[in-house]
C-alpha cells in the first residue's frame, strides 16, 4: 500500500446490547480511491461503516473502543467535536431518504447550517452539485417543488448531491444501491468512479459483482473480525484466507 | 356481533340525532345566528343567546392549549430524543396516572393551588381585583388534564420519523437539535397538528373541573382575569330546573349538540391524519 | 452560526425540556399532594364507614359510605355492562372481519371519536333516553350513561391487546381444523390479563366521571338496595359538599377527594403490574 491511509482503525472493539459486533479491528482505508466492505448480513459491516462517523453515538447500550483516526485525527477523543468529523463525511444510506423539504433545499441544507447565508453562494452550491450528481438537467425546473415526489433513484442521487455539499472527504456509502433499479444503480456507480478522484469512498455492499465493478480494495468482514484486506482482484480472484474463498464462492452467505 | 358492530357505528349518528331532536323546538323560535351572536341569556323570558358560553369556552381552551403544546411538545420530544431509558421508565407511567385522575379532583386542585395562585400573585400585577376564579385558572387546570393525551401522542408520532432520516440529517453535521428542529419537527408537524386538534376538543367537552374553577359569569370574557362560562359548564348547572321552563332543555341539549358536532369534527379529522400517519410508516 | 453557537441553543432546548419534562412530570405530585394535604386532617374512619345522618350538611355526624358504595356499584354494574358489549364487538372486529374491511375501518374510526365525545354529552344524550323511556334519575340511569361513556375505552384497549397476540397463534388454532368462535375462545384466554387492564382502566373512569352521572344518577343518602333507587357517587358527594359554606362540610369534601384519589390510584397501580406482568409473559 503506497497510499497514505485517510482512515486508520486500530484496534477497534464495538458491544451493542452486550454483544461484541466488532471484534479488534485493525484497518487503514486508502486515500482517493473505493474501498467495498464484504461479508455477509449481520456481520458487523454497517457497524463499521457507521463507527467512522460517529452514527453509533446515539443509539443506546454502545461500547466503543479503540480508536479510528482520520487525517491523524482520533475521532473518538473526548475533545473531537462530533458535528465537524460528521461533516468530513457524507453518507448514503440504503434507501433515500430525502429530508422534508425542496429539492434546493435539500442540498442547501448542510451548507446553511455550517452558515453559508448568501442566496448566490446557495445557488452555486445548489447548482454545482447537482451537475456534478447528474441531477441538474433532471430537475432544473422543479429545484423548489418537494424532494419526496422525486423518483426513487433521483432521490437517492439527490440525497449525494445533499452529502457532497458540505465539501466532505470521504463517502460512505451503506447498501447504497439495494433499492434502486439496474439503470439508477449503474449512474450511482459510475458517479462513484468518478467520484473518486477527489473524495476517498467507503462502502458496504453484499453484491460481489457490484464491488467488483467499481472499487480498488476490499475488506472482508465475517463474524465481527476483519479476515482479508486487500486490492480487489487479489482479494476476489485469488483470496488468501479459506473463509474469503468460500465466500466468493457463495458457500457462505 | 355484527349487529353490535353495526349499532356501535351507528351510535355515533344515533347521539347526533337524539339530541337534535331534543334541540330542535329551539330552531322554531331563533334562528341559527341569533343564537350563535345574541349575548342576551335570559332563559325565563325565552332569551337565548349563546355567545357568551361560546367566547368562554374559546378563551378557556385557548389557554390550555397555549399553556399546554410547548410544554407537551418539549417534553416529547426530550423523551422520545435525548431521555434515558430510565426517564422514560419514570415518567410514562406518571402521564399515565395523569390521565387517570377524576376531572372532580382536577377541580378541587384548582380551587386549592391554582385560584389562590391567580388571585394573590398573578392577577394584582395586571388587574386591579380578581376573585381567582377565571378564564386563566380554568385553562391552566385544562392544560394539566391535557397534558397526558398531548406528551403520549407525541410521543408517538416523533418515534414513527425513521432513523435513516435522523442520520442523514446528522451526518451533514448537523447538532442533534438542528436536527429535531429543522427535520423532525417537520416531518412530524401533520401529527402534531392532529395531537393538538384532539387535545383541543379534549378541553372543549371538559365539564366540571372547569366549571369549578373559572367563575361562571354569563358574560363574555375580555382578560383573562375575567371569569368565563363555557358550554359544557352552562348544561351542567342548570339540568335541574331545566324542565320548569319552557324550551330552557331545547337551549341546553342544543348547547350539548354543538359541543358534540364540533368534537366530533374534530375527532374525525384528527383520527383520520393520525391513522394515516400509523400506516404510512409502520409498514 | 459558529459551533459555539449553535451548541449554547442546543443546551438551551435541552434545558428548556428538562424543565417541561419536571413541571408536567411534578404536576401529578402537586394534585395528589395538595388533596393530602387537604383531606388527610378532615379523613375519619367515620366517613368511610357510615351513611350521613341528620344534620350531616350542616356539618354532623356521618360519613360517604352512601356515595362510596353508590359509585362502586355504578361503575362495577357499567362495567360489567359495558364488558358484555364491548368484548362481541372487539372480537368481531378483530377476528371475523377482514382487517381494512370497510366496516372494520368505520367502526375503528367510530370508536376512536366516541372515545372523544365528552361525558356531559353522554349524560345528556342518556338523560334523553331517560326521559323517552319514562326512567327517572336513578341507579339504572347512572349505569346507562357511565356504560355508554367506557364502552369506546373497552373497545379501545381491547383492541389494543388483542392485537399484541401474535396472528401465528390465529391461524394455528384455525388450522388445526377450530371454528372461529373456538379460535376466539383461544385468544380470549391469551389475552386475559389484558382484559383485566382495560376492566381496571374502564372502572377508573366510571368511578371518577361527574358530568355523565350528574343528571342520570341523582343523589341519596342511602344506600341504593333497588336497581331504580337514586345513588349518590362519590364524585357528585365531592362536588356538592365543596359549594357548602359550613367549613365542617367542606373539609369532608377534601376527605372524600383523597378517598376517591386513593381509589385510582389503587386502580392504576394495580392495572399497571398486571400491564408489566402481561408483556412479561409475551415476551
Amino acid at each position: 500500500m503506497t497510499q497514505h491511509p485517510l482512515i486508520s482503525v486500530k484496534n477497534l472493539n464495538v458491544h451493542i446490547d452486550g454483544h461484541h459486533i466488532l471484534k479488534g479491528v485493525n484497518i487503514n482505508i486508502p486515500d482517493k480511491s473505493v474501498t467495498s466492505i464484504i461479508g455477509p448480513s449481520g456481520c458487523g459491516k454497517t457497524t463499521l461503516l457507521k463507527t467512522f462517523n460517529r452514527l453509533l453515538d446515539d443509539t443506546a447500550n454502545v461500547k466503543v473502543s479503540g480508536s479510528v483516526l482520520v487525517s491523524d485525527e482520533d475521532i473518538y477523543a473526548p475533545d473531537a467535536e462530533v458535528t465537524h468529523i460528521r461533516k468530513k463525511m457524507g453518507l448514503l444510506s440504503q434507501r433515500p431518504y430525502p429530508l422534508p423539504m425542496s429539492i434546493y433545499d435539500n442540498v442547501a441544507y448542510g451548507p446553511r447550517i455550517h452558515g453559508v447565508r448568501k442566496k448566490s453562494e446557495l445557488d452555486a452550491i445548489v447548482e454545482k452539485q447537482l451537475k456534478d450528481t447528474s441531477l441538474w438537467s433532471e430537475v432544473k425546473d422543479r429545484l423548489h417543488g418537494p424532494a419526496a415526489k422525486l423518483s426513487i433513484g433521483q432521490q437517492q442521487r439527490l440525497c449525494l448531491a445533499r452529502g457532497l455539499a458540505v465539501e466532505p472527504e470521504i463517502i460512505l456509502g451503506d447498501e447504497s444501491t439495494s433499492a434502486l433499479d439496474p439503470i439508477s444503480t449503474h449512474k450511482i456507480e459510475d458517479l462513484f468512479v468518478r467520484l473518486k478522484e477527489k473524495y476517498t469512498i467507503v462502502l458496504v455492499t453484499h453484491i460481489l459483482r457490484q464491488a467488483r465493478r467499481i472499487s480498488d480494495y476490499i475488506i472482508f468482514v465475517y463474524m465481527g473480525e476483519i479476515i482479508e484486506f486487500g486490492p480487489t482482484e487479489e482479494v476476489l480472484l485469488n483470496p488468501r484466507e479459506e473463509l474469503t474463498k468460500q465466500y466468493v464462492k457463495g458457500f457462505i452467505s | 356481533m355484527l349487529i353490535l358492530s353495526i349499532a356501535s357505528v351507528s351510535f355515533v349518528f344515533l347521539i347526533g340525532i337524539g339530541l337534535y331532536w331534543r334541540a330542535a323546538p329551539l330552531f322554531n323560535e331563533n334562528t341559527l345566528y341569533s343564537l350563535f351572536r345574541s349575548s342576551e341569556w335570559a332563559p325565563s323570558s325565552g332569551k337565548f343567546g349563546f355567545y357568551p358560553f361560546i367566547m368562554g369556552t374559546l378563551w378557556v381552551t385557548l389557554i390550555a392549549i397555549v399553556v399546554a403544546l410547548p410544554l407537551c411538545l418539549l417534553t416529547g420530544v426530550y423523551l422520545t430524543e435525548y431521555a434515558k431509558s430510565s426517564v422514560r421508565r419514570v415518567m410514562l407511567p406518571l402521564v399515565n396516572i395523569l390521565a387517570g385522575i377524576p376531572p372532580v379532583i382536577y377541580g378541587v386542585w384548582g380551587i386549592f393551588f391554582v385560584v389562590p395562585i391567580v388571585r394573590e400573585y398573578v392577577a394584582p400585577r395586571f388587574t386591579e381585583y380578581s376573585s381567582g376564579y377565571t378564564v386563566l385558572t380554568g385553562g391552566v387546570v385544562l392544560a394539566v388534564m391535557i397534558f397526558p393525551i398531548l406528551v403520549s401522542i407525541v410521543s408517538e408520532v416523533l418515534k414513527t420519523i425513521p432513523k435513516e432520516l435522523k442520520d442523514a440529517s446528522l451526518s451533514l453535521g448537523a447538532t442533534k437539535w438542528e436536527t429535531i428542529k429543522k427535520v423532525v419537527l417537520k416531518r412530524a408537524l401533520p401529527g402534531i397538528i392532529a395531537a393538538t386538534v384532539l387535545a383541543v376538543s379534549r378541553a372543549f367537552g371538559e365539564t366540571i373541573a372547569v366549571l369549578m374553577v373559572c367563575g361562571n359569569v354569563p358574560v363574555a370574557p375580555t382578560s383573562v382575569f375575567d371569569g368565563g362560562y363555557p358550554l359544557p359548564a352552562l348544561i351542567a348547572n342548570n339540568f335541574g330546573e331545566m324542565m320548569s321552563i319552557p324550551l330552557y332543555d331545547s337551549a341546553l341539549m342544543f348547547a350539548a349538540l354543538l359541543l358534540f358536532v364540533i368534537i366530533f369534527l374534530f375527532n374525525l379529522v384528527s383520527r383520520i391524519i393520525l391513522n394515516r400517519i400509523e400506516h404510512k410508516y409502520s409498514s | 452560526m459558529g459551533i459555539k453557537k449553535r451548541k449554547t441553543e442546543e443546551t438551551i432546548f435541552k434545558a428548556l425540556m428538562v424543565l417541561a419534562c419536571i413541571m408536567v412530570g411534578s404536576s401529578l405530585f402537586l394534585i395528589v399532594g395538595t388533596i393530602v394535604v387537604k383531606g388527610l386532617p378532615y379523613l375519619t374512619w367515620d366517613m368511610v364507614s357510615k351513611i350521613p345522618q341528620g344534620g350531616f350538611y350542616i356539618g354532623e355526624e356521618g360519613g360517604v359510605l352512601n356515595a362510596i358504595i353508590g359509585s362502586l356499584y355504578l361503575a362495577g354494574g357499567a362495567t360489567v355492562l359495558g364488558l358484555c358489549i364491548s368484548i362481541p364487538i372487539s372480537i368481531y372486529l378483530n377476528i371475523y372481519l377482514k382487517r381494512g374491511s370497510f366496516l372494520s375501518k368505520s367502526a375503528k374510526l367510530a370508536f376512536d371519536v366516541l372515545f372523544g365525545i365528552p361525558s356531559i354529552v353522554y349524560g345528556a344524550f342518556a338523560f334523553s333516553i331517560m326521559i323517552w323511556m319514562g326512567v327517572r334519575a336513578s341507579l339504572l340511569g347512572g349505569v346507562i350513561a357511565v356504560t355508554l361513556l367506557i364502552i369506546p375505552i373497552l373497545v379501545r384497549t381491547l383492541d389494543e391487546v388483542i392485537a399484541t397476540v401474535p396472528k401465528e397463534l390465529k391461524h394455528a388454532a384455525l388450522s388445526l381444523g377450530a371454528t372461529r368462535w373456538e379460535a376466539a375462545k383461544v385468544i380470549l384466554r391469551q389475552i386475559r390479563p389484558g382484559i383485566y387492564t382495560a376492566v381496571l382502566l374502564a372502572f377508573g373512569r366510571g368511578i371518577g366521571d361527574v358530568a355523565s352521572v350528574l343528571f342520570t344518577a341523582g343523589f341519596s343518602d342511602n344506600i341504593p338496595i333497588y336497581i331504580d333507587e337514586p345513588a349518590a357517587t362519590l364524585p357528585l358527594a365531592i362536588f356538592f359538599q365543596l359549594s357548602s359554606p359550613i367549613p365542617e362540610v367542606q373539609g369532608r369534601a377534601y376527605a372524600s377527594a383523597l378517598i376517591l384519589t386513593i381509589i385510582i390510584l389503587v386502580i392504576v397501580v394495580v392495572s399497571h403490574f398486571i400491564a408489566a406482568k402481561q408483556t412479561k409473559h409475551n415476551i
